[in-house]
This record gives structure tokens, sequence and C-alpha cells, in this order.
């Protein structure tokens, strides 16, 4: 048996795996047992109905999907009159996701979140297609650090911060957060790039530029998320680009002690399931008693003397 | 886990199929392709061995499926297709898809033997009332694909089937066999004009008189929707519409696969997916 909980801040799941926000709902328990996940993690709400935009709102890529959705919301009244009892039908932890265009407002939307049912806020300050004076903070560390503040000081429940990937420097952002009282930081959204139809010579989907994920993005999050934990002591959730259970084990050995998925679930709804099995199954045959002694465990040594690399067996 | 990442289907553990969950109607599942074969330069049918929750599909409804690459890249998302045909009695489900791009092209390299990852059965099918003597299907092209389940349902329930096909010429009028076998077949042609509007409009007004459309149902043209539209409309004649648009997940959660729908004079936004993809023939807008 592997211990497969882990611990973010005082939550405890019962396992590492999660979706990620905005590519899942209630609605995948058409196709899967959504108990076993470690939480449901529902969609971004913001205060104000949003219709979202315009179609298409997504394309393929080489290395994955552009997605430009738009934040659509129905509304916090809604989210919490409607969507909250729904999830509730489920056995794992509710994490909502809010989003505001500002921070006046996002301390209200904290407020409004802030209910027995909900048991961690996520905060989307990084959607990338907003811009960093209207919702996507996580531009910027003043402006990170000026959000978080006040969504701290709105509630006692755990908050997760959700960083950008296309700031500039992320470490900072994450530093920024953590000063400012997250419990942990999900990191990261999509990464902004554009997509041109070569056949129409438009833009290939409705929003101009929009949301990179998938498996190509991979390799930069981990990246960020080993720097980001060798810089601040909350824990982080790593997410972007994971569709296999080595990809999970990559992220833990970075510094996450979780992660979320989006994509897999477009491609192998049966996906985070079988990486979960497939998770515990890795750290039964490597002798891992517990998954969370996975997180940080990269080996993070100077780099060898290059003639005596050079000369070694390869590995 | 080594094939994940790779364009082979992901291997979804078990090799038997589920039994199945009355509460998880849906699945996903690698179904081996019995045969697969050009129906003309452009169209294929596909039939594959389905499990028994794939069987559970109802007219209308759609399957996901994970094609595989044509070429030296990767395919990322999922290519929606509604069900062509239901064999319950010999376990198999059928597609009629058009190769157009990519993704279709890729499909279309499948060979018997080979296995197809499916998600589904997934969507709102066709809704067939038990008052209705007589129904007129009306598609063009692929539309016609998702409009032959229908028909063969309601000729097994004793319906009445009229099938308008629209189509280039001869050679891209799909499955007049099969609707031949369930119902009347009128074909209709660009290559004689006959499919124009106006022609098709003098059908379907014969049918109507002749009180031989008691519903409409379309599928594949936004001019012979709009066309079906106004009549049901002018003569009070409940329709359906199965609609498409580029998706992501295919199961709900992502607002990839958005229309415009339009009740009383306000418009708002459903996910053709999960909220369709069949929809009511007056509330659908269509450019
Ligand atoms: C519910 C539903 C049922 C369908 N049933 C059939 C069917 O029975 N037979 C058939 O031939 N076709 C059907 N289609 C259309 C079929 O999904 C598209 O032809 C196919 O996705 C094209 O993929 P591609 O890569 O070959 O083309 P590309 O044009 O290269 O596709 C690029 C992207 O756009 C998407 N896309 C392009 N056209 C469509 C479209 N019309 N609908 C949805 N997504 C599209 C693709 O999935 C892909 O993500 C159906 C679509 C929907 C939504
Ligand atoms: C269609 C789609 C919708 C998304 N919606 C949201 C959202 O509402 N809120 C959010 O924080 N992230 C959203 N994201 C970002 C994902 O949560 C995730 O950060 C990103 O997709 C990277 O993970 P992946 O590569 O596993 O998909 C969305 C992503 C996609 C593809
Ligand atoms: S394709 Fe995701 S909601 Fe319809």
């Amino acid at each position: 048996m592997v211990d497969m909980t882990v611990k973010i801040g005082n939550v405890t799941l019962k396992n590492p795996i999660m979706p990620a926000s905005g590519a899942f709902s209630t609605e995948l328990a058409q196709v899967m047992d959504i108990n076993r996940l470690g939480a449901l993690v529902a969609k971004t709400v913001s205060r104000e109905y949003r219709i979202g935009n315009p179609p298409p709102r997504v394309a393929e890529l080489e290395c994955g999907m552009i997605n430009s959705i738009g934040l659509p919301t129905k509304g916090i009244e809604y989210f919490l009159e409607h969507q909250v009892p729904d999830y509730k039908r489920f056995t794992p932890p509710l994490v909502g996701s809010i989003s505001a265009q500002t921070a006046d407002d996002f301390e209200a939307m904290t407020r409004d979140v802030d209910v027995p049912e909900v048991d961690v806020i996520e905060v989307n300050i990084s959607c990338p297609t907003r811009n960093p004076g209207g919702g996507n903070f996580a531009m910027h560390e003043d402006h990170t650090f000026n959000v978080m503040s006040r969504i701290r000081k709105a509630t006692a429940k755990p908050v997760w911060c959700k960083l950008s990937p296309n700031a500039g420097d992320v470490v900072a952002i994450a530093k920024a957060a953590e000063a400012a009282g997250a419990d942990a930081l999900v990191i990261a959204n999509t990464i902004l790039g554009l997509k041109i139809n070569i056949d129409t010579f438009r833009p290939a989907i409705g929003n101009k530029y929009g949301g990179i994920s998938g498996p190509g993005v991979k390799p930069i999050i981990v990246r960020m998320v080993h720097q980001c934990s060798k810089a601040v002591k909350i824990p982080i959730i790593g997410c972007g680009g994971i569709v296999k259970v080595e990809d999970v084990v990559e992220y833990m050995l970075a510094g996450a002690t979780a992660v979320m998925m989006g994509y897999i679930i477009f491609r192998n709804p049966s996906g985070m399931l079988a990486i979960l099995d497939g998770l515990e199954e890795w750290c039964r045959k490597r002798g891992f008693a517990r998954v969370a002694d996975l997180t940080g465990a990269m080996i993070d040594e100077p780099p060898m003397e290059t003639f005596a690399a050079a000369a070694a067996p390869i590995r | 886990m080594g094939d994940v990442f790779a364009s082979a289907p992901f291997i979804v553990g078990k090799s038997e199929p589920p039994p199945i969950e009355t509460d998880i109607p849906a699945e996903e599942a690698l179904c081996p392709v019995i045969s697969h074969d050009w129906v003309n330069e452009e169209y294929k049918h596909l039939v594959v061995a389905a499990s028994p929750k794939a069987l559970t599909v109802r007219p209308g409804q759609f399957f996901n499926l994970l094609c595989p690459s044509p070429d030296a890249g990767e395919l990322w998302l999922r290519r929606p297709q509604s069900v062509y045909r239901i064999d319950d009695a010999g376990g198999r489900i059928e597609f009629l898809y058009k190769c157009v791009g990519r993704g279709t092209r890729g499909l279309a390299t499948l060979k018997a033997g080979d296995r197809l990852n499916i998600v589904g059965p997934l969507g709102v099918g066709f809704h067939l009332d038990p008052s209705w003597r007589n129904i007129v299907v009306l598609g063009r092209g692929v539309g016609l694909a998702t409009l032959a389940p229908i028909s063969q349902l309601a000729a097994g329930c004793g319906v009445g089937v009229t099938a308008i096909l629209s189509a280039r010429n001869r050679d891209f009028i799909m499955a007049d066999d099969l609707f031949g076998e369930v119902g009347t077949v009128v074909p209709v042609l660009d290559s004689d004009r006959s499919s124009d509007v106006e022609n098709v409009e003098r059908i379907l007004l014969g049918l109507i008189a002749a009180k031989r459309a008691d519903a409409f149902f379309t599928c594949g043209s936004n001019r012979l929707m709009q066309l079906m539209k106004r009549l049901a409309r002018q003569h009070g004649i409940p329709g359906q519409v199965a609609m498409e648009q580029v998706m992501a997940c295919g199961l709900g959660p992502c607002y990839v696969c958005v229309r415009t729908f339009e009740v009383n004079g306000r418009k708002e936004l459903r996910r053709v997916c999960i909220e369709g993809p069949v929809f009511d023939l007056q509330e659908a807008v269509g450019w």
C-alpha cells in the first residue's frame, strides 16, 4: 500500500490528482467516477454573468491546443445556489475558483464564496486574455501582492493563488503571493499565443490571442515549479501538459505537492483515473511508501566538471 | 503508459468492456474496426464492434473519436461524429463521414482489425413523439448520416418517413439505399438544380398538404434549415435540427462548442455537445 495522501497547508487530499479549472464540471460524471479525485475544481466564476468570447474557441497546435473561452459564467449567485450543491453530491473537497476585474471586487467575491461548502478558494488572477489592470494581476508582483493581501483579509479559508506563466519574473510573483498570505500556488495558467489560419489569413480562434495548454507547455511549467519551489515555502500545485504518470512524477520531483490537469480530460476522459492508478503503481515499484516523498526530490547538484562528465558512462 | 503520448490510442486499463453502470452512461473505449470502406471519393463508411454501453446510443447522439494522425504531427483534439447506424444484434455501431481535414484524413487510415478509441454515447438525440404518423427528414451531405438512425427508428415504430436527400450530384447521395428501406426517398441535386431552395420548398409544401409532415428533422445545411424553420413556423409543425460546432471536451465543462439560440426574442448560447447536438428547430439561429 502506498500512502497517496498529500498535505497542502492545512488541507489533506486523499491523492494529488485534481482536474484544472475550466476543464472540469460534474458533467464529467458521465464518463468517470469523479469521487476518486483528490479534489474537485470548479470553473472560474465572476460576479456577473459573462457571455465569453466568440467561437471558434479552440484550435489545435503542433504542441497541444490554444483556447480563448473568455471565462463565461452564470455569475456568483448561480454558482452558490446551483453549482455548489451540485458539487456537494460528490465526496472530494470543493475548490471554488474566482476572478474579478478589480481588487475591491476580488475581496468581495472572496467573502461571497466563503461558505461552508467551499473548502478551498482558488484565485484566478492569471487569465491570459485579460490585461494586468483587469483581472490578470499575476503579470506584476505589486498587483499580485495588493490583490492577494485583500483576499487574505477577507477569508480564513485556504487560498490557492493561480499564477501566470506569461509574467516576466514568475518567481517574484510567487514570492509576492506568499508574502501576501497565499496558502499555496497553482503553477500555472495557460501561455499566451497566436495561431493563424493560412487558408483564411485570420486568427484561428475568435479572440485572436489565446492560451496554450497541453504537452508542449509542460517543460516550461515544470521549470517554473522548480524555480518557485526554491523561492517559497508554501506548497505548489503543478499544472500544465500532464498526460501520463511520468509527467506527474516530474512535477512532484520539481517541487509540486499535487497536480492539476486540463488537456488530458479532453483527450482521454478516463486518463485522470488511469494516471492515479498508475502513479500508485509507479511508487510501489520504485519503493516509495508515500507519494508525498516525491515532492522536491529532484537531485539538484552543481553541474559536473565538463571533462569528468564527458568521460562518464551514459545514464 | 508509454504510448499515451503517441498517437496510438490510450489503453484504458482492462480489455474487457466494463459492465453497464447506469449512473455512468458514457465511457472511453477501444473498438475493433470491422470494416472501413470508401463510399465515394470523399466519404467513408466505418463499422466498429461496440461495447454494451456504446450500443445504448440513441439516434442523433454522437461519439468523440480519437483519430490517428495522418502525418508526422500529432492530433490533439477528438473529432465528433454522429452515429450513422446502430446494429444492436450484431453489436456494432457505424459512422459515415466526409474526409475534410487532418482528423478525418487520419481516421481514414484505419484498417479492419485496428482499434479506435471512442468516447460516448454523448449528447441529446432526436425525440420521436408517439402521436406522429409521418415525418420528413431533410439532409444534405454528411447530414444524412445523422438523420439515418432516426429514420430507421421511426420506420421501426410504424411511422411513415419521407427522406429528402440533397447533394451535388447522384454520386454524393449518401445512404439512399438505407433510407429507401425505411421510407420514400426524394433525391434533390445541384447538378439538375432540383436542390434549389424553391424546389425543396415546393416538395415540402406538397408533403404538408398531403398530411405527410407531422414533424420535421434536418441536418447538414444552413440553407435547408432556414427553409424548414420558416415552413415549420408557418404551418405549426414541430421541428428538430442537429447542429455542429468545433469541440474540445465533448462532455460539457469547457464551453468550447457554443452556438447561438433564440427564445422569445432573447438570444442565448448553448453547448452543442451536451445541450444538443439536437435542438428545437425554431430556437436555432444559424446564419
Ligand atoms: C455532433 C456532431 C456530429 C457530427 N457528425 C458527423 C458525421 O456523422 N459525419 C461527418 O462527416 N461529419 C460529422 N461532423 C463533423 C465532423 O466533426 C468534422 O467534419 C470533423 O471534426 C473535421 O475534422 P478534420 O480534422 O478532418 O477537419 P479540420 O477542418 O482540419 O478540423 C479542424 C478542427 O475543427 C473541427 N471541426 C471542423 N469542422 C467541424 C465541424 N463541422 N463540426 C465540428 N467540428 C469541426 C475539428 O474537429 C478540428 O478540431 C459532426 C460534428 C458534430 C459536432
Ligand atoms: C478550455 C479551457 C478553459 C480553461 N478555463 C480556465 C478557467 O476558467 N480558470 C482557470 O483558472 N484556468 C482555466 N484554464 C487553464 C487550465 O486550468 C490549466 O491551467 C491549463 O489548461 C494548463 O493545464 P493543461 O495543459 O493540463 O490543460 C482553462 C484551460 C482550457 C484549455
Ligand atoms: S465541447 Fe466542451 S463543453 Fe462542449
